[in-house]
């Protein structure tokens, strides 16, 4: 069973159907022995850093995920979920992640020319900078659907993904059984859906 | 590359798409559920979902049908048509919308984009405005295009992208239904200088419109129609693969 992480940050209900479609067990569940009990944990998220840490801390459910991921067990942070793995995020402030993955979270308006919009909203292609499992059945070059105003900005050695907008960003990260994607899966069409079969059916321990 | 979106809007009533023809290879053409399937594997790149109902009745078909496209396609839905309050947000996202879109609903009161952008963020608010030629420059319109609120659409764009807007819908009022091609002058005079996404509407006829829009103005990212491809007139697949072939990043599938 996948236990999607519901801290009360988002809209599951897609990431909650793009399991239900590929035929695998997820239940959506803020219960700590739900969580426990997990094979695997999906951490979602949309929104502000800082609201979604400070869930993660009151809930207490941000320590037990960390927890469950350093004890081994396969974690996919996705969008904001994913920035919620790292050290640090300077989005309207200074405020800690997990610290399961080295690395910072930054406006991409530092990095990115002038002109092009903030959030990046829309498809963008992958290119793969380092071998990930969750990417075993994709291809260089195929589209998935971004919406993020902030990027991961972590040691090259921990990015299995970049995209092209304006300057190469972080579109997944891996370290061991940490998994992250930018991008939305579950809003990515069959690509999207072939990188979640592969999360869950595949081998993504460390 | 971020590629252009191609968007089909789907007009349903009492749970039903408004219009349609026949598709080779679809069954029922007024199921949203199939259009939406149909569009998706062509290579839309979102779907908006435009609720034209009135009745309470037709709400809840609407919102049951919305659950069931959420529940079996996996790309961006928009929805849009009714959306007054917060508990309208409320009711769409809890059915798998990813975005919402207010038109006359922001214009009897603007604070509705902030307040929903401050609860479930910027991304998942959409602006969409009914623009037409007035007094010298161009107005708002609300209530579908029936009344002419005599706000400046300019301001009324930079409003809505202060208050928290994600992206902005501008349907130009004197080329919908035309199908002459988008009303490029009236983009450009009033979404030139957005810093946030802007989809262009009404007046798409052909193939060679969505070229001419992409080519002739960078800062828009996406081009929404819904009569050509529902009656057939310009396929999805074929368009993403003309914009391919004049440059123009698209998402092939």
């Amino acid at each position: 069973m996948i236990a999607i992480v519901d801290y009360g940050v988002g809209n599951l209900f897609s990431l909650r159907s793009s399991f239900a479609a590929l035929g695998v067990e997820a239940a959506v569940t803020g219960d700590p022995a739900a969580i426990r009990a997990a094979e695997k944990i999906v951490l979602p998220g949309v929104g502000a850093f800082r609201d979604a840490a400070a869930k993660l801390r009151e809930t207490g459910l941000g320590e037990l995920v960390a927890g469950q991921a350093r004890a081994g067990k396969p974690l996919l942070g996705i969008c904001l979920g994913m920035q919620l793995l790292l050290e640090k995020s300077y989005e309207f402030g200074e405020w800690d992640g997990l610290g399961l993955v080295p690395g910072a979270v930054r406006p991409i308006r530092d990095v990115i020319p002038a002109g092009l919009k903030v959030p990046q909203m829309g498809w963008n292609a992958l290119r793969f900078t380092n071998p990930s499992p969750i990417f075993r059945d994709s291809r260089p070059g195929e589209y998935v659907y971004f919406v993020h105003s902030y990027y991961c900005d972590a040691p090259a050695e921990y990015v299995s993904a970049v995209t092209e907008y304006g300057a190469p960003l972080t579109a997944a990260v891996r370290r061991g059984n940490v998994y992250g994607c930018q991008f939305h899966p579950e809003k990515s069409g069959p690509v999207g859906l072939r990188i979640l079969r592969a999360f869950s059916e595949g081998e993504v321990g460390a | 590359m971020i590629t252009k979106r191609v968007i089909p809007c789907l007009d349903v009533r009492d749970g039903r798409v408004v219009k349609g023809k026949r598709f080779q290879g679809l069954k029922d053409v007024a199921s949203p559920v199939e259009l939406g399937r149909f569009y998706s594997d062509a290579g839309a790149d979102e779907l908006v979902f435009y609720d034209i109902t009135a009745s309470a009745e037709g709400r809840r078909l609407f919102t049951d049908v919305l659950r069931e496209v959420a529940g079996s396609i996996f790309i961006p839905l928009t929805v849009g048509g009714g959306i007054n309050t917060l508990e309208d947000f409320d009711r769409v996202l809890k059915c798998g919308a990813d975005k919402v879109s207010v038109n006359s609903g922001a214009i009897r009161d603007p604070s509705l984009i902030a307040a929903a952008a401050k609860r479930y963020g910027s991304q998942c608010v959409v602006l969409s405005a009914d623009v037409k030629r007035a007094g010298g420059g161009y107005h708002v319109f609300a209530k579908g295009g029936r009344e002419d609120t005599g706000l400046d659409a300019v301001e009324w764009i930079r409003r809505g992208e202060e208050s928290g807007a994600g992206e902005i819908v501008l349907n130009s009022m004197d080329t919908d239904g035309v199908r002459q091609g988008f009303d490029l002058e009236m983009l450009e005079d009033v979404c030139s200088s957005l810093s946030i996404p802007v989809i262009a509407s009404g007046g798409a006829g052909a193939v060679g419109d969505f070229i001419t829009l992409f080519q002739s103005l960078p800062f828009v990212d996406a081009g929404l129609a819904a009569s050509i491809f529902h009656y057939g007139e310009v396929s999805i697949a074929e368009l993403k693969r003309a914009l391919a072939a004049e440059g123009i990043p698209a998402r092939e599938v």
